[in-house]
Protein backbone atom coordinates (compact mmCIF):
# COMPACT_ATOMS: atom_id res chain seq x y z
CA UNK A 1 0.00 0.00 0.00
CA UNK A 2 1.42 3.34 -1.02
CA UNK A 3 1.04 6.48 1.00
CA UNK A 4 -0.72 9.15 -0.97
CA UNK A 5 0.60 12.63 -1.36
CA UNK A 6 -1.46 14.82 0.93
CA UNK A 7 -1.68 17.62 -1.65
CA UNK A 8 -3.91 15.47 -3.83
CA UNK A 9 -6.81 16.01 -1.44
CA UNK A 10 -9.00 13.36 0.13
CA UNK A 11 -12.51 13.46 1.50
CA UNK A 12 -13.89 11.02 4.04
CA UNK A 13 -17.62 10.43 3.83
CA UNK A 14 -19.91 9.03 6.51
CA UNK A 15 -23.23 7.48 5.59
CA UNK A 16 -25.77 6.63 8.29
CA UNK A 17 -29.24 7.52 6.99
CA UNK A 18 -30.84 4.15 7.74
CA UNK A 19 -29.66 0.61 8.48
CA UNK A 20 -26.13 0.92 7.08
CA UNK A 21 -23.18 2.63 8.67
CA UNK A 22 -20.53 3.22 6.08
CA UNK A 23 -17.29 5.13 5.63
CA UNK A 24 -15.85 5.91 2.23
CA UNK A 25 -12.76 7.81 1.16
CA UNK A 26 -12.52 9.57 -2.21
CA UNK A 27 -9.73 11.62 -3.75
CA UNK A 28 -10.46 14.94 -5.38
CA UNK A 29 -9.88 13.20 -8.73
CA UNK A 30 -12.71 10.78 -8.16
CA UNK A 31 -10.74 7.77 -7.11
CA UNK A 32 -12.51 5.71 -4.44
CA UNK A 33 -9.86 4.52 -1.97
CA UNK A 34 -12.17 2.82 0.48
CA UNK A 35 -15.83 1.98 0.92
CA UNK A 36 -16.52 -0.01 4.09
CA UNK A 37 -20.15 -0.85 4.85
CA UNK A 38 -21.45 -2.27 8.10
CA UNK A 39 -25.07 -3.34 7.75
CA UNK A 40 -27.46 -3.55 10.66
CA UNK A 41 -29.82 -6.44 10.30
CA UNK A 42 -32.77 -6.48 12.66
CA UNK A 43 -33.40 -9.93 14.17
CA UNK A 44 -36.97 -9.49 13.05
CA UNK A 45 -39.33 -6.84 11.76
CA UNK A 46 -38.20 -3.65 10.05
CA UNK A 47 -35.52 -1.16 11.02
CA UNK A 48 -35.90 0.15 14.54
CA UNK A 49 -34.25 3.59 14.36
CA UNK A 50 -32.85 3.47 17.89
CA UNK A 51 -31.47 -0.04 17.47
CA UNK A 52 -29.91 0.88 14.13
CA UNK A 53 -28.36 3.99 15.68
CA UNK A 54 -26.92 1.85 18.47
CA UNK A 55 -25.38 -0.41 15.84
CA UNK A 56 -23.85 2.66 14.13
CA UNK A 57 -22.37 4.00 17.37
CA UNK A 58 -20.93 0.62 18.28
CA UNK A 59 -19.37 0.03 14.88
CA UNK A 60 -18.24 3.54 13.95
CA UNK A 61 -14.65 3.34 15.16
CA UNK A 62 -14.12 -0.12 13.68
CA UNK A 63 -15.47 0.95 10.28
CA UNK A 64 -13.39 4.15 10.32
CA UNK A 65 -10.25 2.24 11.17
CA UNK A 66 -10.90 -0.28 8.41
CA UNK A 67 -11.47 2.51 5.88
CA UNK A 68 -8.16 4.21 6.73
CA UNK A 69 -6.38 0.88 6.48
CA UNK A 70 -7.98 0.06 3.12
CA UNK A 71 -7.20 3.51 1.72
CA UNK A 72 -3.66 3.47 3.05
CA UNK A 73 -3.91 6.96 4.45
CA UNK A 74 -3.74 8.57 7.88
CA UNK A 75 -6.47 10.82 9.31
CA UNK A 76 -4.21 13.85 8.91
CA UNK A 77 -4.14 13.26 5.13
CA UNK A 78 -7.81 14.22 4.94
CA UNK A 79 -8.76 17.64 3.62
CA UNK A 80 -12.49 17.54 4.33
CA UNK A 81 -15.12 15.42 6.10
CA UNK A 82 -18.54 14.80 4.51
CA UNK A 83 -21.57 13.20 6.10
CA UNK A 84 -25.10 12.40 5.02
CA UNK A 85 -27.15 15.17 6.57
CA UNK A 86 -30.49 13.78 5.37
CA UNK A 87 -33.03 12.61 4.45
CA UNK A 88 -33.26 9.63 6.75
CA UNK A 89 -33.97 8.33 10.22
CA UNK A 90 -33.21 10.83 12.99
CA UNK A 91 -31.26 8.73 15.47
CA UNK A 92 -29.20 7.14 12.67
CA UNK A 93 -28.42 10.47 11.00
CA UNK A 94 -27.45 12.06 14.30
CA UNK A 95 -24.99 9.28 15.08
CA UNK A 96 -23.19 9.76 11.77
CA UNK A 97 -23.27 13.53 12.13
CA UNK A 98 -21.74 13.33 15.59
CA UNK A 99 -18.86 11.20 14.33
CA UNK A 100 -18.33 13.60 11.44
CA UNK A 101 -18.31 16.71 13.64
CA UNK A 102 -15.89 15.10 16.09
CA UNK A 103 -13.50 14.10 13.32
CA UNK A 104 -13.66 17.46 11.58
CA UNK A 105 -13.01 19.46 14.72
CA UNK A 106 -10.25 17.13 15.87
CA UNK A 107 -8.49 17.36 12.51
CA UNK A 108 -9.30 21.02 12.04
CA UNK A 109 -10.81 20.49 8.58
CA UNK A 110 -14.05 21.66 7.01
CA UNK A 111 -17.31 19.78 7.23
CA UNK A 112 -19.76 19.21 4.35
CA UNK A 113 -23.33 18.05 4.90
CA UNK A 114 -24.38 16.01 1.88
CA UNK A 115 -27.89 15.21 0.64
CA UNK A 116 -28.18 11.43 0.49
CA UNK A 117 -30.13 11.42 -2.80
CA UNK A 118 -27.68 13.79 -4.49
CA UNK A 119 -24.87 11.44 -3.42
CA UNK A 120 -26.60 8.44 -5.03
CA UNK A 121 -26.87 10.30 -8.33
CA UNK A 122 -23.30 11.63 -8.21
CA UNK A 123 -21.62 8.28 -7.53
CA UNK A 124 -23.70 6.77 -10.33
CA UNK A 125 -22.49 9.47 -12.71
CA UNK A 126 -18.88 9.03 -11.57
CA UNK A 127 -18.89 5.26 -11.99
CA UNK A 128 -20.45 5.47 -15.46
CA UNK A 129 -18.75 8.58 -16.74
CA UNK A 130 -22.27 9.88 -17.25
CA UNK A 131 -22.97 13.56 -17.70
CA UNK A 132 -26.65 14.23 -17.46
CA UNK A 133 -28.82 11.18 -16.81
CA UNK A 134 -32.44 10.65 -15.96
CA UNK A 135 -32.05 8.79 -12.66
CA UNK A 136 -34.32 6.09 -11.31
CA UNK A 137 -33.42 5.77 -7.64
CA UNK A 138 -35.17 2.85 -5.98
CA UNK A 139 -34.39 1.62 -2.50
CA UNK A 140 -36.01 0.68 0.78
CA UNK A 141 -36.57 4.31 1.68
CA UNK A 142 -36.76 6.13 -1.64
CA UNK A 143 -38.44 5.78 -5.02
CA UNK A 144 -37.96 8.68 -7.39
CA UNK A 145 -37.24 9.68 -10.94
CA UNK A 146 -34.99 12.74 -11.07
CA UNK A 147 -33.10 14.77 -13.61
CA UNK A 148 -31.01 17.92 -13.57
CA UNK A 149 -32.56 21.21 -14.67
CA UNK A 150 -31.50 24.77 -13.90
CA UNK A 151 -29.14 24.34 -11.00
CA UNK A 152 -30.82 21.47 -9.21
CA UNK A 153 -31.90 17.88 -9.52
CA UNK A 154 -35.65 17.99 -10.06
CA UNK A 155 -37.95 15.21 -8.97
CA UNK A 156 -40.08 14.25 -11.96
CA UNK A 157 -41.96 11.50 -10.27
CA UNK A 158 -41.92 9.74 -6.94
CA UNK A 159 -43.90 7.48 -4.71
CA UNK A 160 -46.93 8.98 -3.07
CA UNK A 161 -46.62 6.60 -0.13
CA UNK A 162 -44.13 3.80 0.54
CA UNK A 163 -40.90 3.08 -1.32
CA UNK A 164 -40.63 0.21 -3.80
CA UNK A 165 -37.97 -1.56 -1.72
CA UNK A 166 -40.12 -1.18 1.35
CA UNK A 167 -43.04 -2.78 -0.50
CA UNK A 168 -40.91 -5.81 -1.43
CA UNK A 169 -39.43 -6.08 2.08
CA UNK A 170 -42.75 -5.99 3.90
CA UNK A 171 -44.24 -8.51 1.50
CA UNK A 172 -41.28 -10.83 2.06
CA UNK A 173 -41.60 -10.52 5.83
CA UNK A 174 -45.33 -11.22 5.65
CA UNK A 175 -44.55 -14.32 3.61
CA UNK A 176 -42.34 -15.52 6.45
CA UNK A 177 -39.10 -15.19 4.48
CA UNK A 178 -35.84 -14.52 6.31
CA UNK A 179 -33.06 -12.32 5.07
CA UNK A 180 -29.44 -13.17 5.64
CA UNK A 181 -26.26 -11.11 5.43
CA UNK A 182 -25.51 -10.84 1.72
CA UNK A 183 -29.03 -11.93 0.80
CA UNK A 184 -31.52 -9.18 1.54
CA UNK A 185 -35.27 -9.60 1.05
CA UNK A 186 -35.09 -8.11 -2.44
CA UNK A 187 -32.71 -10.82 -3.59
CA UNK A 188 -34.91 -13.55 -2.10
CA UNK A 189 -38.03 -12.19 -3.79
CA UNK A 190 -36.11 -11.93 -7.06
CA UNK A 191 -35.03 -15.57 -6.83
CA UNK A 192 -38.57 -16.76 -6.12
CA UNK A 193 -39.96 -14.56 -8.89
CA UNK A 194 -37.70 -16.27 -11.39
CA UNK A 195 -39.71 -19.45 -10.87
CA UNK A 196 -43.05 -17.70 -11.11
CA UNK A 197 -45.11 -18.43 -14.23
CA UNK A 198 -48.55 -17.05 -13.64
CA UNK A 199 -49.30 -13.35 -13.72
CA UNK A 200 -51.83 -12.52 -11.02
CA UNK A 201 -53.65 -9.21 -11.63
CA UNK A 202 -52.58 -6.65 -9.01
CA UNK A 203 -53.28 -2.91 -8.74
CA UNK A 204 -51.13 -0.92 -11.13
CA UNK A 205 -51.10 2.64 -9.82
CA UNK A 206 -49.48 5.40 -11.83
CA UNK A 207 -50.88 8.86 -11.20
CA UNK A 208 -49.35 11.27 -13.64
CA UNK A 209 -45.67 10.93 -12.91
CA UNK A 210 -46.17 9.64 -9.39
CA UNK A 211 -46.71 6.12 -8.17
CA UNK A 212 -48.37 4.40 -5.26
CA UNK A 213 -47.26 1.07 -3.83
CA UNK A 214 -49.37 0.76 -0.71
CA UNK A 215 -52.43 -0.62 -2.49
CA UNK A 216 -50.25 -3.04 -4.39
CA UNK A 217 -48.68 -4.23 -1.13
CA UNK A 218 -52.05 -4.68 0.61
CA UNK A 219 -53.48 -6.58 -2.35
CA UNK A 220 -50.42 -8.83 -2.52
CA UNK A 221 -50.57 -9.59 1.20
CA UNK A 222 -54.30 -10.35 0.96
CA UNK A 223 -53.63 -12.77 -1.90
CA UNK A 224 -50.85 -14.34 0.12
CA UNK A 225 -53.10 -14.83 3.13
CA UNK A 226 -55.73 -16.57 1.03
CA UNK A 227 -53.11 -19.29 0.76
CA UNK A 228 -54.17 -20.77 -2.56
CA UNK A 229 -51.55 -19.09 -4.70
CA UNK A 230 -47.95 -20.08 -5.20
CA UNK A 231 -45.49 -17.75 -3.51
CA UNK A 232 -43.34 -17.83 -6.64
CA UNK A 233 -46.26 -16.57 -8.74
CA UNK A 234 -47.01 -13.82 -6.23
CA UNK A 235 -43.40 -12.64 -6.11
CA UNK A 236 -43.33 -12.70 -9.90
CA UNK A 237 -46.56 -10.71 -10.20
CA UNK A 238 -45.58 -8.23 -7.51
CA UNK A 239 -42.23 -7.58 -9.15
CA UNK A 240 -43.63 -7.31 -12.65
CA UNK A 241 -46.35 -4.89 -11.56
CA UNK A 242 -44.18 -2.68 -9.34
CA UNK A 243 -41.30 -2.56 -11.82
CA UNK A 244 -43.59 -1.80 -14.76
CA UNK A 245 -44.86 1.19 -12.82
CA UNK A 246 -41.44 2.70 -12.09
CA UNK A 247 -40.23 1.97 -15.59
CA UNK A 248 -43.29 3.60 -17.15
CA UNK A 249 -42.60 6.77 -15.17
CA UNK A 250 -38.90 6.66 -16.01
CA UNK A 251 -39.71 6.32 -19.68
CA UNK A 252 -42.01 9.31 -19.51
CA UNK A 253 -39.31 11.41 -17.85
CA UNK A 254 -36.91 10.27 -20.54
CA UNK A 255 -39.32 11.16 -23.33
CA UNK A 256 -40.07 14.50 -21.68
CA UNK A 257 -36.48 15.59 -20.98
CA UNK A 258 -34.95 13.93 -24.06
CA UNK A 259 -31.82 13.15 -22.09
CA UNK A 260 -29.40 10.62 -23.45
CA UNK A 261 -28.54 8.61 -20.35
CA UNK A 262 -30.60 6.60 -17.87
CA UNK A 263 -29.11 5.78 -14.49
CA UNK A 264 -30.56 3.03 -12.32
CA UNK A 265 -29.42 3.13 -8.70
CA UNK A 266 -30.40 2.35 -5.11
CA UNK A 267 -30.63 -1.04 -3.42
CA UNK A 268 -33.33 -2.33 -5.78
CA UNK A 269 -31.03 -1.59 -8.76
CA UNK A 270 -29.36 -4.94 -8.06
CA UNK A 271 -32.46 -6.69 -9.42
CA UNK A 272 -31.70 -8.20 -12.83
CA UNK A 273 -35.26 -8.04 -14.06
CA UNK A 274 -35.49 -4.34 -13.26
CA UNK A 275 -32.16 -3.74 -14.98
CA UNK A 276 -33.43 -5.54 -18.07
CA UNK A 277 -36.59 -3.41 -18.13
CA UNK A 278 -34.77 -0.10 -17.73
CA UNK A 279 -32.23 -1.12 -20.35
CA UNK A 280 -35.10 -1.79 -22.73
CA UNK A 281 -36.53 1.73 -22.45
CA UNK A 282 -33.05 3.25 -22.68
CA UNK A 283 -32.51 1.49 -25.98
CA UNK A 284 -35.88 2.55 -27.27
CA UNK A 285 -35.05 6.21 -26.65
CA UNK A 286 -31.46 5.98 -27.88
CA UNK A 287 -30.16 6.59 -24.40
CA UNK A 288 -27.27 4.90 -22.67
CA UNK A 289 -28.20 2.56 -19.85
CA UNK A 290 -26.09 3.04 -16.72
CA UNK A 291 -26.17 1.25 -13.44
CA UNK A 292 -23.75 0.84 -10.57
CA UNK A 293 -22.10 -2.13 -8.88
CA UNK A 294 -23.95 -3.13 -5.75
CA UNK A 295 -21.48 -1.61 -3.29
CA UNK A 296 -22.11 1.82 -4.83
CA UNK A 297 -25.83 1.31 -5.43
CA UNK A 298 -26.76 0.58 -1.83
CA UNK A 299 -26.23 3.19 0.89
CA UNK A 300 -22.48 3.70 1.07
CA UNK A 301 -19.87 6.10 2.40
CA UNK A 302 -18.01 6.42 -0.90
CA UNK A 303 -20.93 8.29 -2.48
CA UNK A 304 -21.02 10.70 0.46
CA UNK A 305 -17.26 11.22 0.15
CA UNK A 306 -17.52 11.89 -3.58
CA UNK A 307 -20.49 14.26 -3.23
CA UNK A 308 -18.46 15.93 -0.47
CA UNK A 309 -15.56 16.42 -2.88
CA UNK A 310 -17.86 18.00 -5.48
CA UNK A 311 -19.40 20.35 -2.94
CA UNK A 312 -16.12 21.27 -1.23
CA UNK A 313 -14.25 21.97 -4.47
CA UNK A 314 -17.14 24.26 -5.48
CA UNK A 315 -17.00 26.24 -2.28
CA UNK A 316 -19.86 24.55 -0.44
CA UNK A 317 -19.14 23.76 3.22
CA UNK A 318 -21.29 23.35 6.32
CA UNK A 319 -20.37 25.27 9.49
CA UNK A 320 -20.69 23.12 12.62
CA UNK A 321 -23.58 25.20 13.95
CA UNK A 322 -25.53 24.53 10.75
CA UNK A 323 -24.74 20.84 10.68
CA UNK A 324 -27.97 19.66 12.31
CA UNK A 325 -29.53 16.75 10.48
CA UNK A 326 -32.44 17.25 8.08
CA UNK A 327 -34.79 14.30 8.26
CA UNK A 328 -36.92 15.38 5.31
CA UNK A 329 -34.42 17.14 3.12
CA UNK A 330 -35.81 17.01 -0.40
CA UNK A 331 -33.58 16.50 -3.40
CA UNK A 332 -34.74 19.65 -5.19
CA UNK A 333 -33.88 21.84 -2.21
CA UNK A 334 -30.18 21.34 -2.92
CA UNK A 335 -28.24 23.55 -5.27
CA UNK A 336 -25.62 21.65 -7.21
CA UNK A 337 -23.22 24.28 -8.57
CA UNK A 338 -20.87 21.60 -9.91
CA UNK A 339 -23.37 20.52 -12.56
CA UNK A 340 -23.54 22.72 -15.62
CA UNK B 1 -60.90 2.16 -41.07
CA UNK B 2 -60.73 4.16 -44.27
CA UNK B 3 -57.72 5.52 -46.01
CA UNK B 4 -55.14 7.15 -43.83
CA UNK B 5 -52.34 8.79 -45.63
CA UNK B 6 -49.58 9.53 -45.05
CA UNK B 7 -49.02 9.24 -41.29
CA UNK B 8 -46.27 11.51 -40.08
CA UNK B 9 -44.74 10.84 -36.68
CA UNK B 10 -45.43 13.96 -34.70
CA UNK B 11 -44.34 12.89 -31.27
CA UNK B 12 -42.89 9.78 -29.82
CA UNK B 13 -44.18 9.86 -26.30
CA UNK B 14 -43.43 7.38 -23.60
CA UNK B 15 -46.84 5.83 -23.76
CA UNK B 16 -47.96 6.33 -27.30
CA UNK B 17 -46.88 7.61 -30.66
CA UNK B 18 -48.79 10.49 -32.16
CA UNK B 19 -49.06 10.63 -35.92
CA UNK B 20 -50.39 13.48 -37.94
CA UNK B 21 -52.47 12.08 -40.78
CA UNK B 22 -55.07 12.92 -43.33
CA UNK B 23 -58.33 11.03 -42.91
CA UNK B 24 -61.31 11.64 -45.17
CA UNK B 25 -59.93 15.04 -45.97
CA UNK B 26 -59.43 15.98 -42.35
CA UNK B 27 -56.27 16.61 -40.46
CA UNK B 28 -56.28 14.04 -37.68
CA UNK B 29 -54.09 12.76 -34.92
CA UNK B 30 -53.58 9.04 -34.78
CA UNK B 31 -52.67 8.00 -31.28
CA UNK B 32 -51.18 4.57 -31.24
CA UNK B 33 -50.18 2.83 -28.05
CA UNK B 34 -47.32 0.62 -29.08
CA UNK B 35 -46.44 -2.58 -27.24
CA UNK B 36 -43.93 -1.98 -24.49
CA UNK B 37 -41.14 -4.51 -24.61
CA UNK B 38 -40.31 -4.13 -20.92
CA UNK B 39 -43.76 -5.19 -19.72
CA UNK B 40 -45.03 -8.75 -19.86
CA UNK B 41 -47.21 -8.97 -22.97
CA UNK B 42 -50.19 -10.05 -20.88
CA UNK B 43 -50.01 -6.96 -18.67
CA UNK B 44 -49.06 -4.77 -21.58
CA UNK B 45 -52.10 -5.71 -23.66
CA UNK B 46 -54.37 -5.20 -20.68
CA UNK B 47 -53.02 -1.73 -19.93
CA UNK B 48 -53.07 -0.63 -23.56
CA UNK B 49 -56.58 -1.80 -24.35
CA UNK B 50 -57.90 -0.40 -21.07
CA UNK B 51 -56.46 3.02 -21.81
CA UNK B 52 -57.55 2.93 -25.46
CA UNK B 53 -61.15 2.31 -24.45
CA UNK B 54 -61.27 4.68 -21.50
CA UNK B 55 -59.50 7.64 -22.98
CA UNK B 56 -62.12 8.38 -25.69
CA UNK B 57 -64.90 7.92 -23.14
CA UNK B 58 -63.35 10.48 -20.84
CA UNK B 59 -62.59 12.87 -23.70
CA UNK B 60 -66.23 12.71 -24.63
CA UNK B 61 -67.42 13.22 -21.05
CA UNK B 62 -65.05 16.15 -20.63
CA UNK B 63 -66.56 17.84 -23.66
CA UNK B 64 -70.00 17.44 -22.12
CA UNK B 65 -68.66 19.06 -18.97
CA UNK B 66 -67.68 22.08 -21.03
CA UNK B 67 -63.99 21.41 -21.39
CA UNK B 68 -62.67 21.66 -24.96
CA UNK B 69 -61.20 18.33 -26.08
CA UNK B 70 -60.48 16.87 -29.51
CA UNK B 71 -63.35 15.13 -31.26
CA UNK B 72 -62.95 11.39 -31.41
CA UNK B 73 -63.41 9.93 -34.89
CA UNK B 74 -62.49 6.31 -34.46
CA UNK B 75 -61.39 3.83 -31.82
CA UNK B 76 -59.57 0.71 -32.88
CA UNK B 77 -59.05 -1.36 -29.74
CA UNK B 78 -57.36 -4.25 -31.52
CA UNK B 79 -54.56 -1.95 -32.66
CA UNK B 80 -54.74 0.30 -29.58
CA UNK B 81 -55.33 3.24 -31.85
CA UNK B 82 -57.50 6.32 -31.51
CA UNK B 83 -58.15 8.70 -34.36
CA UNK B 84 -59.10 12.18 -33.26
CA UNK B 85 -59.26 15.79 -34.30
CA UNK B 86 -55.96 17.60 -34.67
CA UNK B 87 -55.88 20.70 -32.50
CA UNK B 88 -53.84 23.38 -34.18
CA UNK B 89 -52.28 25.61 -31.56
CA UNK B 90 -49.61 26.02 -28.98
CA UNK B 91 -48.82 23.89 -25.96
CA UNK B 92 -49.18 25.71 -22.67
CA UNK B 93 -45.78 24.33 -21.75
CA UNK B 94 -44.28 26.76 -24.30
CA UNK B 95 -46.86 29.48 -24.00
CA UNK B 96 -46.43 29.99 -20.26
CA UNK B 97 -42.76 30.79 -20.76
CA UNK B 98 -43.38 33.18 -23.64
CA UNK B 99 -46.23 35.42 -22.60
CA UNK B 100 -46.36 38.35 -20.20
CA UNK B 101 -46.96 37.78 -16.53
CA UNK B 102 -50.50 39.07 -16.77
CA UNK B 103 -51.35 36.72 -19.63
CA UNK B 104 -49.62 33.85 -17.89
CA UNK B 105 -51.70 34.23 -14.77
CA UNK B 106 -54.84 34.62 -16.86
CA UNK B 107 -54.05 31.38 -18.67
CA UNK B 108 -53.53 29.62 -15.35
CA UNK B 109 -56.84 30.92 -14.11
CA UNK B 110 -58.55 29.53 -17.20
CA UNK B 111 -56.82 26.20 -16.69
CA UNK B 112 -58.09 26.19 -13.11
CA UNK B 113 -61.63 26.81 -14.30
CA UNK B 114 -61.39 23.91 -16.74
CA UNK B 115 -60.04 21.55 -14.08
CA UNK B 116 -62.90 22.70 -11.86
CA UNK B 117 -65.40 21.81 -14.59
CA UNK B 118 -63.87 18.35 -14.95
CA UNK B 119 -63.96 17.71 -11.25
CA UNK B 120 -67.47 19.02 -10.93
CA UNK B 121 -68.54 16.33 -13.37
CA UNK B 122 -66.55 13.61 -11.69
CA UNK B 123 -63.75 13.47 -14.20
CA UNK B 124 -60.15 13.24 -13.11
CA UNK B 125 -57.61 13.89 -15.84
CA UNK B 126 -54.79 11.90 -14.27
CA UNK B 127 -51.93 13.68 -15.97
CA UNK B 128 -52.40 17.41 -15.69
CA UNK B 129 -49.23 18.84 -17.18
CA UNK B 130 -48.85 21.91 -19.34
CA UNK B 131 -47.84 19.71 -22.28
CA UNK B 132 -51.34 18.24 -22.21
CA UNK B 133 -52.97 21.63 -22.70
CA UNK B 134 -53.14 23.36 -26.07
CA UNK B 135 -54.38 26.83 -26.83
CA UNK B 136 -56.00 26.83 -30.25
CA UNK B 137 -55.92 29.79 -32.61
CA UNK B 138 -59.29 31.04 -31.35
CA UNK B 139 -57.94 31.19 -27.79
CA UNK B 140 -59.72 28.14 -26.40
CA UNK B 141 -57.69 25.86 -24.18
CA UNK B 142 -57.99 22.19 -25.10
CA UNK B 143 -57.17 19.37 -22.71
CA UNK B 144 -55.67 16.29 -24.33
CA UNK B 145 -54.34 12.92 -23.22
CA UNK B 146 -56.84 11.45 -20.83
CA UNK B 147 -55.08 8.08 -20.88
CA UNK B 148 -54.52 8.05 -17.12
CA UNK B 149 -57.86 9.59 -16.25
CA UNK B 150 -60.81 8.12 -14.43
CA UNK B 151 -64.43 8.78 -13.53
CA UNK B 152 -64.61 9.50 -9.86
CA UNK B 153 -65.70 12.09 -7.35
CA UNK B 154 -63.48 10.76 -4.62
CA UNK B 155 -61.72 13.53 -2.76
CA UNK B 156 -58.45 11.64 -2.83
CA UNK B 157 -58.48 11.45 -6.64
CA UNK B 158 -59.37 15.14 -7.03
CA UNK B 159 -56.60 16.08 -4.63
CA UNK B 160 -54.00 13.97 -6.41
CA UNK B 161 -55.08 15.47 -9.75
CA UNK B 162 -54.43 19.03 -8.56
CA UNK B 163 -51.31 17.97 -6.69
CA UNK B 164 -49.97 16.65 -10.00
CA UNK B 165 -50.73 19.98 -11.66
CA UNK B 166 -48.72 21.70 -8.95
CA UNK B 167 -45.86 19.25 -9.33
CA UNK B 168 -45.87 19.69 -13.10
CA UNK B 169 -45.64 23.46 -12.69
CA UNK B 170 -42.80 23.06 -10.21
CA UNK B 171 -40.76 20.78 -12.45
CA UNK B 172 -41.24 22.57 -15.78
CA UNK B 173 -42.07 26.16 -14.79
CA UNK B 174 -40.25 26.41 -11.46
CA UNK B 175 -39.54 30.11 -11.92
CA UNK B 176 -43.17 31.07 -11.51
CA UNK B 177 -44.76 27.85 -10.32
CA UNK B 178 -46.17 29.32 -7.17
CA UNK B 179 -48.14 32.22 -8.59
CA UNK B 180 -49.25 30.00 -11.46
CA UNK B 181 -50.68 27.40 -9.14
CA UNK B 182 -52.30 30.06 -7.03
CA UNK B 183 -54.16 31.27 -10.10
CA UNK B 184 -55.11 27.74 -11.05
CA UNK B 185 -56.70 27.43 -7.62
CA UNK B 186 -58.50 30.74 -8.05
CA UNK B 187 -60.01 29.59 -11.31
CA UNK B 188 -60.85 26.24 -9.77
CA UNK B 189 -62.57 27.92 -6.83
CA UNK B 190 -64.75 30.00 -9.15
CA UNK B 191 -66.34 26.85 -10.57
CA UNK B 192 -66.84 24.65 -7.54
CA UNK B 193 -68.66 25.39 -4.32
CA UNK B 194 -66.63 26.68 -1.42
CA UNK B 195 -67.06 23.54 0.68
CA UNK B 196 -65.69 21.22 -2.01
CA UNK B 197 -62.80 23.59 -2.72
CA UNK B 198 -61.85 23.65 0.94
CA UNK B 199 -61.99 19.87 1.18
CA UNK B 200 -59.88 19.46 -1.93
CA UNK B 201 -57.29 21.98 -0.73
CA UNK B 202 -57.11 20.25 2.64
CA UNK B 203 -56.69 16.98 0.81
CA UNK B 204 -53.80 18.38 -1.25
CA UNK B 205 -52.03 19.40 1.94
CA UNK B 206 -52.63 15.96 3.37
CA UNK B 207 -51.24 14.31 0.23
CA UNK B 208 -48.18 16.52 0.37
CA UNK B 209 -47.56 15.72 4.00
CA UNK B 210 -47.89 12.07 3.17
CA UNK B 211 -45.15 12.49 0.58
CA UNK B 212 -41.70 11.61 1.67
CA UNK B 213 -39.45 14.21 3.23
CA UNK B 214 -41.77 17.13 2.90
CA UNK B 215 -40.42 20.11 4.79
CA UNK B 216 -43.90 20.93 6.07
CA UNK B 217 -43.96 17.77 8.15
CA UNK B 218 -41.14 19.10 10.32
CA UNK B 219 -43.49 21.15 12.41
Amino acid sequence: MTRRKPMEGCCLGIESTADDFSVGIATFNGEILANIISAYMPPEGGIHPREAARHHAENASKVLEEAFKKAGIKPKDLSVIAFSQGPGLGPCLRTGATVARALASYLGVQLVGVNHCVAHIEIGKLKNDAEDPVTLYVSGGNTMVAAFDAGRYRVFGETLDIALGNCLDVFAREAGLRQKPGEPFGAIVEKLARNGRRLIPLPYTVKGMDMSFSGLLTASINMLKKGDLKLEDLCYSLQETAFSMVVEVTERALAHTEKKEVLLTGGVAANRRLQEMVRSIAEEHDARFCTVPKEFAVDNGAMIAWAGVLAFTHGVTTPIDESFVKLRWRLEEVEVPWVK
Amino acid sequence: MGEISPPLLMKKGAEACLYLAEWHGRKVVMKKRLPKGYRLSEMDEQIRSYRTIHEPQLIHEAKRAGVPTPTIFLVDVKNSTIIMEFIEGKQLKRLLNEVSEKDRLHLCRQVGELIGKLHKHGIVHGDLTTSNMIQSSDGKIFFVDFGLGEKTKELEALGVDLHLMKRALQSTHFKFAEECFQNVIEGYSSVLDAGTVKNVLDKIREIERRGRYIAERRS
